[in-house]
């Protein structure tokens, strides 16, 4: 699996994601900065990483929206290329428009730390192959901006449409109906809060993350 | 010209911050507050001749996420000699 992690200044879970892209594919992912107006070609997975991309300043993943390898990213994801956003990479989807809805300050206003349990809600999207529908994991979460939001109509609309991936099996951040994890409608772009990349080797404590890389190696034609 | 962009969260969506903020005001024993929502004030210094809809557009494009938050567009004049930093 060809892959790719966009690095923005103040990404800080751009190694762990090219490690355990490496861990699960057996190929390094070239690691693309903002600047960039091309991705490398051939890419099977542009993977969007974790942090807190230009400060968090306006909103978190405005600014990283803005920057040139992001309209470099949609055209790919246009194409059917698969995108993968963790944590702020969510958010800089959700500003980029490639995700509906919108990331707020968590409900009770704290960062939160912890492992949390998550409920896959659709096993049939290429991210989500590996897990059973409705099989729970052990994810790592992270985050000041992760209380999902959108009106009405686009929630039952995703949901409607088996575009929630994932669901908070407990409250975590007030996020709407529970979500933790999106697809687009054409299903090749997912954005979740929890982060995979964090548990995908004994060592991590944690490996529930692991079967997410593992399909996606499946859904480009390499059985892991 | 300065323009000034009020960018608020939409009615209905729930600011934690807000609450936090009212939640405080009623911890000092200031009673009698109904209600608090924080928002962001953006102050732009632009050219005379920029046109309303160039500053609609930097509002849809950047400066308020529409999904969650409204902007409301105040335009001030250049302020010359006077008091004030």
């Amino acid at each position: 699996m060809k892959s790719a992690v966009i690095v923005f200044p103040g990404s800080n879970c751009d190694r762990d994601l090219a490690e355990a892209l490496l861990l699960v594919s057996g190929r390094a992912p070239q690691m693309v900065w903002h600047r960039e107006t091309e991705l490398p070609a051939g890419l099977d997975l542009i993977a969007i990483p974790g942090g807190f991309s230009y400060g968090d300043y306006l909103r978190s993943g405005a600014m990283a929206a803005q920057s040139p390898v992001m309209r470099a990213v949609a055209a790919a994801a246009a194409r059917g290329s698969f995108v993968l956003g963790i944590c702020n990479g969510f958010q800089v989807l959700t500003e980029t428009h490639l995700l509906p809805g919108a990331l707020m300050r968590n409900s009770g206003i704290r960062f939160v730390g912890r492992d949390v349990t998550i409920r896959v809600e659709n096993s049939q999207s290429a991210f989500t192959s590996g897990y059973e529908a409705g099989e729970e994991i052990v994810v790592p979460v992270a985050h000041h901006d992760g209380n999902f939001q959108a009106d009405a109509e686009t929630l039952d609309r995703l949901e409607g449409e088996g575009r929630v991936a994932f669901r908070y099996a407990g409250e975590v951040n007030g996020s709407a109906r529970g979500i933790a994890g999106i697809l687009n409608e054409a299903g090749n772009v997912l954005g979740m809060m929890p982060h995979p990349e964090r548990a995908v080797e004994a060592a991590h404590g944690l490996t529930g993350g692991r079967p997410l890389f593992e399909g996606l190696l499946e859904a480009v034609g390499q059985p892991a | 010209m300065k323009v000034r962009v009020y960018v608020t969260l939409k009615k209905g969506v729930l600011d934690p911050q807000g609450k936090a903020i009212h939640h405080a005001l009623e911890g000092l024993g200031f009673a009698g507050v109904n209600d608090v929502r924080a928002g962001k004030l953006i102050e732009l210094d632009v050219d005379d001749g920029t046109r309303d809809a160039d500053v609609e557009e930097m509002c849809r494009k950047l400066l308020a996420n529409t999904v969650i938050e409204n902007y409301r567009i105040e335009r001030t004049e250049t302020v010359t000699g006077g008091v004030g930093a």
